[in-house]
């Protein structure tokens, strides 16, 4: 008994310190004349509550551009990453938000995404994932659900993808790539099988920074699909959507 | 047992003066050094914030359950998962998989024998991907002293629907509640309409396949 009480009040002793140094860590000083706490992470939402210059706030979690808040009295609320901005750090060194900047999309390593559009005459939603090797060159894995009258493919590429311009806001693109096509007619239609060809395409496109994490991009491909019988399929795709990268 | 407590805190209290003062014991015999250059040491702590490590919860993962109304088909329990995604404070994208299942029509239930469609092909599926707008953020009065934050929000997307055999491309729109009792936690309430067309019935036809389910999500 006397072994574990001792333990236990060493745990206690221990612990006490490096609980304390992290919330410390997590303390800013108003430098703006006051900051204002809105009830919620948004604009609309009412003020509340102000911090004056000099007050010690502890910064709780993120939503968005929103920081949830404890002020020195224990009230709770949401801060805007602007107003985050006008505030000390207990070193005396300014905060500096991440926002995900142009320059964080330029040195971006991974992206997925989704967009939607139009191949030859159906409809096309289609998801994909991508890897940075370089500024300019990236490599991406495609998945497209064709949607059709008649009948439904899925489709499996990969395409290697030049941006021209990466440290530009909107910047062209070249693309080129192979996959496979999988096309079921529909139950309606008779005397059709399922069949499965390689298709290969090539194709333009324009991608767009947003905001934080988010970019735009439309793209038109042409395909050539191999098939089996005498002529090769040569649709046309073209789409847009959004993508995030981290 | 008062005994036991007694040792605790004795032995607590042991420790904190065992170690407190031996260090203070230390500085003291520790002999002053008068030459030592630079005379301040400017060893400050580092205590830097970072706001890229702050709990960031933009994500909102969650299940929902409601009814759905398969056009022709009968009313069914729907049951879907989603996942969210908050850009900024207005916009958000969001992604669901939902799966109910379709009842006879009249006319198989008149006809007594014949059936459109098996019991495979009466199970319906979807998955859509939509952009979604918080239209009126606000808050929801419980009381007095308790009120939460919730928005109502438009939601509209495209994705594709698994019936009758043959996966059909799929418009969505709606409109939902959100309601968030806790930072991490909200409840939601959605009417959806799921837009296809189907030419299962002889004729091809657009058909709205209303949906209203609840559901709730998890920040994270």
């Amino acid at each position: 008994m006397p072994r574990a009480a001792v333990i236990l009040a060493l745990i206690l002793h221990l612990s006490a310190g490096p609980l304390a140094a992290q919330d410390a860590a997590r303390e800013l000083v108003v430098e703006d004349p006051y900051i204002e706490l809105h009830t919620g992470p948004a604009q609309v939402y009412p003020v509340f509550y102000v911090v004056e210059r000099g007050e010690r706030v502890e910064v709780l979690s993120r939503r968005t551009d929103w920081f949830r808040i404890r002020a020195p009295r224990g009230q709770e609320g949401w801060v805007s990453a602007t107003q985050l901005q006008q505030t000390l750090q207990l070193t005396g060194e300014p905060v500096e938000v991440p926002g995900f900047t142009l320059a964080d999309h330029a040195d971006r390593r991974w992206e997925v995404g989704a967009l939607y559009g139009d191949f030859g005459g159906a409809n096309v939603v289609s998801l994909y994932g991508a890897f940075s090797f370089t500024e300019n060159l990236s490599g991406e894995l495609w998945y497209s659900d064709v949607l059709g009258r008649f009948s439904n493919s899925q489709l499996l590429s990969l395409n290697v993808v030049h941006l021209f311009f990466p440290e530009w806001r909107v910047s062209p693109y070249f693309t080129l790539g192979t996959g496979v096509i999988h096309t079921q007619p529909k139950g309606t239609i008779v005397a059709t099988v399922d069949r499965t060809d390689n298709a290969a395409h090539v194709g333009v496109g324009v991608r767009t920074y947003l905001t934080r994490r988010f970019v735009f991009r439309a793209e038109y491909k042409t395909y050539v699909v191999f098939t089996s019988r005498d002529d090769n399929e040569e649709p046309t795709e073209w789409k847009a959507g959004f993508s995030f990268f981290f | 047992m008062e005994s036991r407590v007694l040792i605790l805190l004795l032995t607590k209290a042991l420790v904190i003066a065992s170690v407190s003062g031996c260090a203070r014991f230390r500085a003291a015999e520790e002999p002053p050094v008068a030459d030592q250059a630079p005379v301040i040491e400017p060893e400050l702590e580092r205590r830097e914030i970072e706001i890229a490590e702050i709990d960031t919860e933009d994500f909102e993962l969650g299940l929902y359950a409601g009814l759905m109304s398969i056009e022709d088909f009968g009313v069914g329990t729907v049951l879907g998962a989603r996942i969210a995604y908050h850009i900024t404070e207005r916009f958000f994208i969001e992604t669901a998989l939902g799966r109910t299942e379709g009842e006879e029509t009249s006319f198989e239930r008149l006809s007594g024998a014949a059936q459109l469609l098996t019991e495979d092909e009466r199970t319906l599926s979807y998955y859509n991907l939509s952009l979604g707008y918080n239209l009126f953020p606000g808050e929801v009065y419980l009381s007095p002293e308790r009120a939460f934050n919730s928005a109502i929000y438009l939601i509209g997307g495209v994705g594709s629907t698994e019936f009758a055999g043959d996966d059909r491309f799929t418009l969505n729109f709606g409109l939902g509640i959100r309601i968030i009792p806790r930072d991490w936690f909200a409840i939601h309430a959605d009417i959806r309409d799921h837009i296809f067309d189907i030419d299962l019935l002889g004729q091809e036809k657009t058909v709205h396949n209303l949906e209203a389910h609840i559901g709730m999500t998890f920040f994270f």
